[in-house]
């Protein structure tokens, strides 16, 4: 994209104007700044590389014919302006909406000038014509120089560096289960599992694969699970046991992943996306 | 247990003690109605320490909470900071930014810097969506039409472009026909532009000579 930009740059000096020290400086106030590839696509960006708009294309035609911006000479820079547009046409490049829209204020401004001033005319009418415009290539010209001002901001600032990031609890949750967290959220479980089932009725054996089954469809369906959620489910000790055994496995198969968000916390069991 | 075990074992034990130690302090600090003095030379460190630490620019409001003293006594300290990080002039600076301090490296040294880090200068902005960030830094807030006025030329994507790195945010909508959103610089904005506030920019009317001389 850059070395199109600058052969459609030379094309466009050669035709036109022995000018090209201007024509490389114009950008942003009197400085070259880098003018990075990215993804974005202002249309003007592709057509013409260095005028984002027409504002910037008038700017550089001004700076060109070296005319005093309070004093435009409206009608050459209308047809120079003009012409520029033709030049964009027959290279091919399509010219966008603002362009044209500032080719027709132009053209109603030179008309303007050509007519004479009518002598009985309100004082209002006796203000240059051109004010509006030049008040605005100079706000323009002003931001310019205020984003070139930005640029170089960020450059220096880009050469100073802060120490990187901590590992804190809050910025990595993972690493906080240890097997031992998960050992005791196991004792926690069977503690009360002891004291709660007095009687026990025949009982379904759950086997590994089932019960690896069951978690995973619990963490699919939900998301997160709390393991002490899934471990109360078990009806019986060895029903725990599986199950606990199975939240190694899934974990050693990389299915799921564990994390508590604070210490002692709840301890969540989540697929491995 | 291995020789590597035990020595961990040690070091977690190490790491213990401080926060002991720091956990007596505070109980002694709420036995005296709350009011636990820092030395001076325990409070220059704890600020140091503090701003250090911290992944954000930390102000002297934040920094006092945290060490229940005075903010002016933290300003002070601060500024004691700041000028013996100038006196010293070796690889750090300490400084204001964006309402906070900061410990960051001196510039001079980025290209070091840059070689152990494995990192380039990374292309920041490109040119459209500089001049609008300039349009919004100044403006602000602003609505789209606004800037459109101003650059004279459409800038959605830089728009996108500013709002994807956090540079603007939205700040309401703009009680006027079809109600256009306002957008203003963020905190990130001070921080990647290492400005301490927006003051700190200078006047768009300085930019006046510049433009108006030129030509």
């Amino acid at each position: 994209m850059l070395t199109e930009e600058t052969t459609q740059d030379e094309t466009i000096n050669a035709t036109t104007e022995p000018a090209p020290e201007i024509a490389a400086t114009i950008s942003v106030a009197g400085a070259q700044p880098e003018i990075i590839p990215d993804s974005e696509n202002d249309q003007l960006k592709i057509g013409l590389g260095e005028f984002e708009g027409p504002l910037d294309l008038l700017l550089y035609l001004i700076r060109q014919d070296q005319v005093n911006i309070y004093d435009i000479p409206i009608g050459r820079i209308t047809d120079e302006y003009v012409r520029y547009l033709q030049m964009m046409k027959e290279l091919d490049i399509a010219i966008a909406g603002d362009f044209l829209v500032m080719a027709a204020q132009l053209i109603e401004l030179k008309s303007r000038m050509l007519l004479p001033r009518d002598p009985s005319a309100e004082e209002e009418e006796l203000i240059d014509p051109r004010t509006e415009l030049v008040d605005r290539l100079l706000e323009h010209q002003k931001f310019k120089a205020a984003a070139q001002m930005l640029w170089s901001r960020a450059t220096v600032e880009q050469a100073v560096f802060t120490r990187a990031e901590l590992e804190t609890d809050k910025n990595n949750p993972e690493v906080a289960v240890a097997l031992f967290d998960l050992l005791r959220v196991f004792q926690e479980i069977l503690a009360r599992h002891k004291e709660e089932v007095q009687m026990e009725i025949a009982r379904e054996e759950v086997s590994m694969a089932e019960m690896i089954e069951r978690l995973r469809n619990m963490v699919r369906s939900a998301g997160e699970v709390n393991l002490l959620h899934f471990f109360e489910q078990a009806q019986s000790r060895r029903e725990l046991v599986v199950a606990f055994l199975s939240v190694l496995e899934l974990v050693r198969l990389s299915e799921i992943s564990l994390c508590q968000r604070e210490t002692f916390g709840k301890i969540m069991a989540r697929a491995v996306s | 247990m291995s020789e590597a075990g035990r020595a961990k074992r040690k070091t977690g034990e190490n790491l213990a003690e401080p926060e002991d130690l720091i956990a007596a302090e505070v109980d002694n600090g709420s036995e005296i109605e709350g009011h636990h003095e820092l030395s001076a030379a325990e409070l220059h460190g704890a600020v140091e320490a503090l701003i250090f630490v911290a992944e954000e620019p930390i102000s002297a409001k934040s920094i006092a909470e945290v060490l229940k003293v005075e903010v002016a006594a933290v300003d002070d300290v601060i500024g004691d900071l700041a000028r013996e990080f100038d006196k010293r002039s070796a690889g750090l600076q300490l400084r204001e930014i964006a309402g906070g301090w900061q410990i960051a490296t001196r510039a001079e040294f980025h290209e070091h810097v840059r070689a152990y880090l494995k990192s380039k200068p990374s292309a920041k902005l490109s040119l459209a969506s500089l001049e609008t960030l300039a349009v919004i830094a100044y403006k602000q807030p602003v609505t789209v039409p606004e800037i459109l006025d101003i650059r004279g030329v459409q800038s959605p994507s830089a728009i996108k472009t500013l709002l994807e790195k956090r540079l603007i945010v939205a700040r309401g909508r703009k009680e006027t026909v079809g109600r256009p959103m306002m957008y203003g610089t963020s905190k990130e904005f001070l921080i990647q532009f290492g400005l301490k506030d927006l003051t700190e920019l200078p006047s768009i009317e300085d930019f006046q000579d510049l433009a108006g001389g030129g030509s």
